[in-house]
C-alpha cells in the first residue's frame, strides 16, 4: 500500500507543479465575476444562471485536469523511460496503475475542493444562502464520476498509441454519455430490431455518469439526495472503477514496455 | 577529402537581405489591409458595425441562440423540471412561462394564471413511471417534481435569460412582452418593465402587444388614463391593421386591448365610447353574457345621465 501511496504522491505533486489547474481556476474564477458583474434590470439577487455558468465551467476544467493527467501518466513513464526503474524497485504493474489512478484521483479532489470553495462563496455571497451538505454531496458525486473518467482513460493510455487521440476519444465517450446517456432507452424504444436490442445492452452497459450530475438540483436549490441514493451512486461508480483498472492492469501486465 | 560533420558550421548569406524581405512584406499588408478596409465598410453582410456585441459574435444564427436562451427561462421558470429533447411532451407542451403571463381580459372571471387543479391538468407526461432501474435511481439525482417559480421575486432568475435573447433576437415580441409581465407582476419593478418595452417597441414600432403592455404601465404605474388611452387606441390600430385581415386574428389581444379600453373610458366618464368598445368587447370576448350584463347597466347609466 505504502508503494501505491508514494506513487500517487509523485502525480499529485506533478499535478501542483503543472500549470493546468492554476489556468483552468483563473479562467473559472474570472469568467464568472464578469458574468457576476453584469447588471439585469438593477437586481443584485438574481443568482442562479451564475451558478449555472459557474457550475458549467467547473465540470468542463474537472473534466481536462482529470483526462490531461491521467492520460499522459503511462505513455511519459514509457516515452522517458523511467517505467523501467520504477518497475525494478520492485513495484508490480498492477500497483503502478492503482497508484496512478489514486494519485489523479487525490489529485481531482483538491481540486474540485478549491472550485467547490470558490463557488460556494460565490453563491452564498449573492443568495445569502449556505447549503453546505447540498455542495458535499455534489462534490462528492463529481468526484466520483471523475474517479470513473480517469480509470477509463488510464485503460485508454494502454490501448491507444497516442496521448491526443486518447484524450480525444475518452472526451467524446464522456461527453456523449453526460448528454445523451440517460435518453438511450428512449431512442432505442423507437427503433427496430435488431438495433433496439443492441442500443439497449449499450443503455445498461456504459456508466452512466449523468447520475453524478446534480448541477440543476444545486441550480434550482432543490434539497438534499437521499444519503442512501449517494451510497448506491458511490458504489455503482467504485465498480466501474474496478472494472476499468482491472482492464487496464490486463493490457499493461502484457504489453511490452520498449 | 573527409566529410563535414557537427552543427557549428554557418549558414549561406541569402543573396537578399532579410530585412528587406521584412519591409517589402510590411507594405504588401499594408496596402492590402487600405483595399480590404474599403471594402468591408461597403460590404452589406459586414457586421463590425453592429451595436451589440452578441450580434457581432454569433452574427445570423442569433435567431436560434434567442429561441435557446427563451426555452432556456422557462426551464428555470420550471425549477429545472423541463422534458427534453427525447420526450414527447416537448413537441406538445406549450410554454407555461409565456401562457401565464397572457393575463385574461380586464373584467373576466377566469382567474389569472394557472394554479390549484389547472397546474395538474398541465402536469407534463414526460415523467412516466420508470422504465428500469437506472431510470429510477437516476430520478433522484435531477429535479422531477413540478415547480414554478411564482413566489413574489422568484422569477427574478428567468430574466437574464430573456434579457439575452432579446439581444439576440430583438424582433421576436413575445421577449418583451414576458419580460415586462413578470417584472410588473412578481417583481414590481414597473420603471424597468416599461423602459424595457419601449425598447421592444423601438425594434418593433408596429407591435399591438407592445403598446397594449406600455398602455397596461401608463394605466396602472403612473395612473395617467389620458396615455394609457392613447396607448390602447395605438394598439387598436396596430391590431387592425395586422391583424384584422387574416384568417384567424388574434383574438386574445382584441379582447384584452378592447376590454380595457372600454372599461378605461367608461372610468372616465366617456361612456359613449365605452358602449362603443364594450360592443367590440362583445364580439370577440369568450364570455359575451358578462360583457353584455356591462353593456346593459352602461346603457341604462347613459339613459340615466341626461336626466342628471
Amino acid at each position: 500500500m505504502n508503494t501505491v501511496l508514494a506513487i500517487s504522491m509523485v502525480v499529485i505533486k506533478e499535478l501542483y507543479r503543472r500549470k493546468d489547474f492554476y489556468v483552468l481556476f483563473i479562467l473559472t474564477a474570472l469568467m464568472t465575476l464578469a458574468m457576476g458583474s453584469l447588471n439585469f434590470f438593477n437586481d443584485d439577487r438574481i443568482v442562479r444562471y451564475l451558478k449555472e455558468i459557474c457550475l458549467l465551467l467547473i465540470w468542463v476544467s474537472g473534466l481536462v485536469i482529470a483526462m490531461a493527467t491521467a492520460a499522459r501518466q503511462i505513455p511519459t513513464e514509457k516515452e522517458n523511460r523511467t517505467i523501467f526503474p520504477l518497475l525494478a524497485k520492485p513495484v508490480t504493474r498492477a500497483q503502478v496503475v492503482v497508484g496512478k489512478f489514486l494519485g489523479c484521483w487525490f489529485a481531482c479532489g483538491l481540486a474540485l475542493v478549491v472550485f467547490y470553495v470558490f463557488f460556494a462563496i460565490l453563491s452564498g455571497a449573492r443568495e445569502h444562502a449556505w447549503p453546505l451538505l447540498n455542495y458535499f454531496q455534489a462534490l462528492w458525486l463529481h468526484w466520483w464520476m471523475l474517479a470513473v473518467v480517469i480509470a477509463l482513460t488510464l485503460l485508454g493510455s494502454v490501448v491507444y498509441s497516442a496521448v491526443s487521440a486518447n484524450i480525444t476519444i475518452t472526451f467524446i465517450m464522456v461527453s456523449g454519455i453526460l448528454l445523451l446517456g440517460r435518453h438511450l432507452h428512449k431512442v432505442a424504444m423507437r427503433m427496430s430490431e435488431p438495433s433496439q436490442t443492441i442500443l439497449g445492452v449499450v443503455y445498461f452497459a456504459i456508466p452512466h455518469l449523468e447520475f453524478f450530475d446534480v448541477r440543476d438540483l444545486i441550480i434550482h436549490n432543490w434539497g438534499l439526495i437521499p444519503w442512501w441514493v449517494c451510497g448506491v451512486a458511490t458504489l455503482y461508480a467504485a465498480a466501474y472503477c474496478a472494472l476499468f483498472l482491472t482492464l487496464t492492469w490486463l493490457t499493461f501486465r502484457r504489453q511490452a514496455l520498449n | 577529402m573527409g566529410v563535414k560533420t557537427g552543427t557549428s558550421s554557418t549558414p549561406p548569406a541569402s543573396p537578399i537581405p532579410i530585412g528587406w524581405c521584412m519591409a517589402l512584406l510590411l507594405t504588401l499588408c499594408l496596402t492590402l489591409a487600405t483595399c480590404l478596409q474599403l471594402f468591408f465598410q461597403n460590404w452589406a453582410g459586414g457586421r463590425a458595425e453592429s451595436a451589440s456585441v452578441l450580434n457581432v459574435l454569433v452574427g445570423d444564427s442569433r435567431e436560434m441562440f434567442a429561441g435557446y436562451f427563451f426555452e432556456h427561462a422557462d426551464i428555470y421558470f420550471h425549477s429545472g423540471f423541463y422534458p427534453s429533447l427525447f420526450d414527447q411532451a416537448a413537441k406538445t407542451e406549450k410554454s407555461e412561462m409565456t401562457e401565464t403571463q397572457k393575463e385574461p381580459a380586464a373584467g373576466s372571471s377566469t382567474k389569472e394564471g394557472h394554479t390549484g387543479e389547472k397546474e395538474h391538468d398541465d402536469l407534463p407526461d414526460f415523467m412516466k413511471a420508470p422504465s428500469d432501474w437506472i431510470d429510477r435511481l437516476d430520478r433522484f439525482f435531477h429535479p422531477s417534481s413540478h415547480l414554478h417559480l411564482e413566489k413574489a421575486g422568484e422569477a427574478r432568475e428567468i430574466l437574464p435569460w430573456l434579457r439575452i435573447a432579446a439581444e439576440l433576437d430583438p424582433h421576436r415580441v413575445q421577449l418583451y412582452v414576458t419580460t415586462a409581465f413578470w417584472l410588473r407582476k412578481n417583481m414590481g419593478k414597473d420603471g424597468e418593465a416599461e423602459e424595457f418595452l419601449r425598447q421592444g417597441w423601438k425594434a418593433n414600432p408596429d407591435s399591438y402587444e407592445i403598446l397594449f403592455e406600455l398602455g397596461l404601465i401608463q394605466e396602472e404605474f403612473h395612473k395617467d388614463p389620458d396615455r394609457a388611452r392613447n396607448f390602447f387606441e395605438a394598439a387598436l390600430r396596430k391590431w387592425r391593421s395586422s391583424e384584422a385581415a387574416k384568417a384567424e386574428p388574434d383574438r386574445f389581444s382584441l379582447d384584452r386591448i378592447v376590454s380595457r379600453l372600454a372599461l378605461l373610458e367608461e372610468a372616465t366618464g366617456h361612456l359613449p365610447q365605452a358602449l362603443e368598445y364594450m360592443i367590440l368587447w362583445k364580439s370577440v370576448s369568450v364570455s359575451p353574457g358578462l360583457v353584455q350584463e356591462r353593456i346593459d347597466a352602461l346603457q341604462t347609466r347613459i339613459k340615466e345621465k341626461p336626466k342628471s
